[in-house]
């Protein structure tokens, strides 16, 4: 056998491959700075403050699972590439975050490196918690310290398959996406809006879900520059819908009162609540202060509409009310509706105030996306028990009752009626979302 | 041997309505606060989601809500010479079971009780002399006024969003509602709902017959409320599923809509399920409570200490846990000597089915529970009984309440009962046929009482309780008198025929038809220990720490549905509980 001493495509290879072995060395391994100030270290962490940032981040739901204790972490979070579980933030030295410095806890936070060189999955959201200050990490930092009781609990692996369970590569995904830059104050806005817009890009991290992501798992953008930005998208078998000014699928008729209403309630007159919000609804939102609630209502209202193409649209009308009422709707989605639906949702689709969601220009049923919209009809929705509003008011499921074809045309009844216009939905998109949520078919 | 669980402030027997309501006032109160229930846990979606839950087999042939009668029940006879049988199938009425109890499965006829009535025997003899009171009848006065109940009526029917029309305003006259109401604090929650065809022809007939129709008050909210606790209700849709069927869309109140949600956000609060109580326990002197001993779900015997314990369980589970406790003395009829199964009382009802013609329609197939036009121009002493030598009364109403084939669909006289003949009379009647019905007083007897049964025992070892009663002239000859006003009314509103059941002299109480849930009495209120068993704060003479709730405490069995009366004793309990009893706690009347 010939040694292939001079073959230049062999040199040029290994050349090739210890330059990139470099490369991922140098941006690899190391334990990346978080970029605190300097004068950090002679502020008094306020850790009163410092609870009330932990319920601004929501950090309470993601890292407990049911029937755990607080911030012992252990809940599965679906991804794309597979289940993570979250990991155990009690003050725990062994197994949570006892032995951690600030500088380990704001790194985390800013660029999801644990202190060993971890990479984390930007299933949490490090992303949007880039933008949070140095004072209110000191402060979440000083109450994640000192209040939860500390829980021996190791921190349960994930079940994502190699090579996605390798992590060094996230490195070159934080470099390529993860935007560092803390918030910046926009100057020619009142402080009302640049507080909604701090907590909303921040620790609220609404675009963790409503904003679209690219083919790597990449949130499209994290600041608010695009008309992307919570411009709504499709997440783990559901459409959070779009948060922007479109009249069809967004929060154009919404005023900053309805806003205001849903997150502190978990419904306003003409929405609720269900799932993953009423989640972000029950243990975060409903606790913010009324002036941040506010402050997020104003900032989410600004946000100029998404771009229209391949939108619904919502133009109340009556023609569906009155085909009904001349016994002529005979739709087979029709049909169903008045079966099941309309003794809550009425004839007229729009339900009853504050109780029963109104389905005539709703976003979530609007949405380009119709998983929510689909999920919700297969399994049935619940919103949350909150101080404001404790009855948490539910809809039965109706999976096992119509099969794929049924809810596909009640769903492309409701997205088409009392002005009503989205696309319609095709049995192929129920199927994916009751296999998605284990629903079985009816067996008749 | 019982295991010893860890104290409480208060344990509260029993989780329906009564319960419910003293949960969350004495939660409120800053105690701790245990309920037991025997049932499971239930809510609206998803043990009444819509469509399973409106099945007139399970719910209405099986009683998918009720007691099982296998466990525990009680035995029936006429007369004290009688022996008494077990009630081994549901029939003349219908315990619930369960979170939420008998609450789940009511219709929703939310009325409060004419002041007369709290002082029967009082006003009686005012307008009659005491001669007028027949022989046998122990009628006596409640010890409690409607004027220290109203506050609480008023609570209740914010709690349960209730839908009418007021007339009386502090005074004030108002029209569209019962001219012969008594003075309330405030305008109902909510508007009437609408009346449908029943009570539409209802109204017109007795208006042109000189009497006085009014909305019914309903718990069936005709908007969407919120009450005072913030607890949601969505309005009624008529589907014509209440009685017998838990709510499928929040608009019937329950404790599970209107209380709950919020009694179950507080962490003072605590409820066990398939907790079923054997008795009240005493301390040595039997004059305190130490707390209650159940059996929980695995079987095993549980010793549950308290400060306080409130029995608030069914009518029939509150009066056999005092008798099974020991707790007062037992009735005795021959000597009239003792309390406790005294004055037991039921409610008559009286039925009407009304057939009209192919042009009138009725659609049965829709309705409410609560939903009707209602005439009190015979209810209680709105009406002179000198010359019809008796007492009481009560209200008649064209309800629409709902109907289907299994629930029983009614035939003119005369119809074929199967075949061919029998299906072309339902198509022909269906949409044509409605209801009227009188619901009346039962005064109490001195051979009509409660005790526990000497032969039989329920699965837990217990002694049934043993019920002994049957009607009585002066109720059977009132119940003639408004046999009478059912026909003519059914005449006016244009039936052209008519079938149904009156009960009339001669007919004994029939245990196997449903008559009425509205069984009462047994643990008497009133103001003389002699002859109630519970002081007007519905605290035991006996043992001053322990409350008893229910029907179980009227003097007497009213006209109106009992739910309103309950609900606003429940409250004017634990009002003076929290204002008087936890200052100070021992009796609240000396004796």
């Amino acid at each position: 056998m010939r040694w292939p001493a001079r073959n230049p495509w062999l040199i040029a290879g290994l050349a090739l491959i210890v330059a990139a072995t470099a490369v991922v060395f140098a941006v690899v391994d190391r334990v990346p700075d978080p970029e605190m100030s300097a004068t950090l270290a002679q502020r008094k962490p306020d850790v009163a403050r410092g609870e009330y940032l932990a319920v601004l981040g929501d950090c309470a739901f993601c890292h407990t699972r049911s029937g755990g204790q607080p911030y012992a972490g252990g809940r599965a979070l679906a991804t794309p590439m597979g289940v993570i579980y979250s990991s155990n933030i009690t003050p725990d030295r062994e197994t949570g975050i006892g032995s951690y410095t600030l500088g380990d806890f704001v790194r985390v936070m800013r660029l999801g490196v644990t202190p060993d060189g971890t990479r984390l999955y930007p299933a949490m959201p490090y992303t949007a918690y880039a933008k949070v200050s140095d004072e209110d990490l000191q402060d979440l930092f000083a109450y994640m310290q000192t209040s939860p009781a500390p829980v021996r609990e190791a921190s349960r692996a994930t079940n994502i398959l190699w090579p996605l369970s390798i992590r060094w590569p996230l490195a070159f995904w934080n470099l390529a996406f993860l935007d560092r830059s803390r918030f910046i104050a926009d100057g020619s806005r009142e402080a009302q809006w640049n507080r909604g817009a701090y907590l909303v890009q921040g620790l609220a991290h609404c675009g963790t879900c409503h904003t679209p992501r690219g083919l790597l798992f990449e949130e499209k953008d994290v600041s608010g520059r695009t008309a992307l930005y919570l411009s709504g998208t499709e997440f783990d078998g559901a459409s959070p819908i779009n948060l922007r000014g479109n009249s069809g699928d967004g929060l154009g008729r919404w005023s900053t009162a309805d806003i205001a209403t849903l997150l502190q309630s978990g419904r306003n007159a003409n929405s609720a609540v269900t799932g993953a919000m009423a989640d972000a609804v029950r243990h975060s939102t409903q606790y913010m202060t009324d002036q941040d609630v506010a402050a997020i209502a104003v900032y989410l209202k600004s946000l100029s509409p998404a771009p229209e193409r391949g939108r619904a649209s919502f133009i109340a009308s009556d023609s569906t009310i009155g085909s009904i009422m001349a016994g002529s709707e005979r739709s087979p989605g029709g049909r169903i509706y008045l079966d099941s639906c309309a003794a809550c949702h009425r004839l007229s689709g729009s339900g009853e105030n504050s109780t029963f969601p109104t389905l005539a220009g709703n976003p979530s049923v609007l949405s380009s996306d119709p998983s929510s919209l689909i999920g919700v009809i297969l399994v049935g929705a619940r919103a949350p028990s909150t101080v404001a509003a404790p009855s948490g008011l539910a809809m039965p499921g109706f999976g096992w009752r119509y099969n794929d074809a049924d809810i596909a045309a009640l769903a492309t009844f409701t997205r088409s009626s009392w002005g009503n216009s989205a696309p319609p939905v095709a049995a192929a998109q129920v199927a994916k979302i009751r296999d998605l949520l284990r629903i079985s078919r009816p067996d008749f | 041997m019982a295991t010893t669980s860890k104290p409480v402030d208060v344990v509260i027997v029993g989780f329906g309505w009564t319960g419910a309501i003293m949960a969350i006032e004495l939660a409120q109160a800053g105690l701790s606060v245990l309920a037991l229930e025997r049932g499971e846990d239930a809510t609206t979606v998803p043990n009444w989601a819509y469509p399973k839950v409106v099945d007139e087999i399970s719910q209405s042939a099986r009683n998918g809500l009720l007691q099982n009668l296998s466990k525990t029940t009680v035995t029936i006879r006429h007369h004290k010479n009688d022996r008494a049988l077990p009630y081994r199938q549901i029939g003349s009425f219908k315990p619930g079971t369960g979170v939420g109890g008998a609450g789940i499965h009511w219709s929703g006829v939310h009325s409060r009780v004419m002041p007369q009535e709290l002082r029967l025997r009082s006003h009686v003899t005012e307008r009659y002399g005491a001669r007028f009171i027949p022989e046998g009848m122990t009628l006596q006065d409640w010890g409690v006024t409607y004027e220290e109940l109203e506050p609480h009526f008023d609570r209740f029917e914010q709690v349960c969003g209730t839908s009418g029309k007021a007339a009386n305003i502090q005074g004030r006259k108002l029209d569209g509602g019962n001219p012969f109401e008594a003075p309330r604090s405030h305008e109902f929650p909510l508007p009437p709902l609408t009346d449908p065809p029943t009570s539409v022809l209802f109204a017109k007939a007795t208006r042109e017959l000189g009497y006085h129709p009014y909305p019914l008050p309903a718990a069936n909210a005709s908007r969407p409320y919120t009450n005072p606790y913030g607890c949601q209700l969505g309005p009624c849709n008529f589907c014509g599923f209440c009685s017998d069927y838990g709510c499928i869309n929040y608009s019937k109140a329950s404790p599970q809509t209107t209380i709950l949600p919020v009694l179950y956000r507080m962490p003072n609060f605590a409820l066990r399920t398939q907790a079923h109580v054997l008795k009240v326990n005493t301390d040595s002197t039997g004059k305190v409570a130490t707390g209650v001993t159940y059996i929980d779900a695995q079987g095993h015997e549980v010793e549950q200490p308290a400060a306080l314990v409130v029995l608030a369980a069914f009518h029939l589970h509150n009066v056999r846990l005092m008798l099974s406790s020991g707790i007062g003395q037992p009735y005795d009829p021959d000597t009239g000597q003792g309390t406790v199964g005294r004055n037991f009382c039921y409610q008559l009802l009286n039925s009407v089915n009304l057939f009209f013609n192919q042009n009138v329609y009725i659609n049965q197939f829709m309705g409410a529970g609560g939903v009707g036009q209602a005439i009190e121009d015979f209810y209680a002493d709105n009406f002179d009984h000198g010359k019809l030598g008796f007492i009481g009364g009560g209200v008649i109403w064209g309800r629409q309440t709902g109907n289907g084939p299994v629930r029983g669909i009614p035939l003119p006289p005369g119809s074929p009962t199967w075949g061919s003949g029998w299906k072309t009379a339902v198509k022909q009647n269906f949409l044509h046929a409605g209801r009227i019905e009188s619901q009346l007083s039962n005064m109490a007897y001195r051979g009509c009482y409660l005790d526990l049964d000497p032969t039989y025992r329920d699965a837990y070892g217990t002694p049934l309780l043993r019920m002994t009663l049957n009607w009585q002239d002066n109720d059977l000859r009132m119940s003639e008198f408004f046999g009478e006003k059912l026909s003519q009314i059914g005449n006016a509103m244009g039936a052209i025929s008519m079938s149904g059941r009156v009960l009339k002299r001669g007919d004994n109480w029939d245990t196997r038809a449903y008559q009425s849930t509205h069984i009462n009495g047994g643990t008497a209120m009133g103001a003389d220990p002699k002859t109630s068993v519970l002081n007007k704060y519905l605290q035991s003479w006996d043992v001053s720490n322990l409350f008893v709730l229910g029907a179980n405490t009227f003097a007497h069995g009213i006209g109106y549905n009992p739910t309103g009366l309950v609900g606003a004793l429940t409250y004017w309990a634990a009002a003076n509980i929290r204002t008087n009893y936890l200052q100070n706690p021992g009796p609240l009347v000396r004796r």
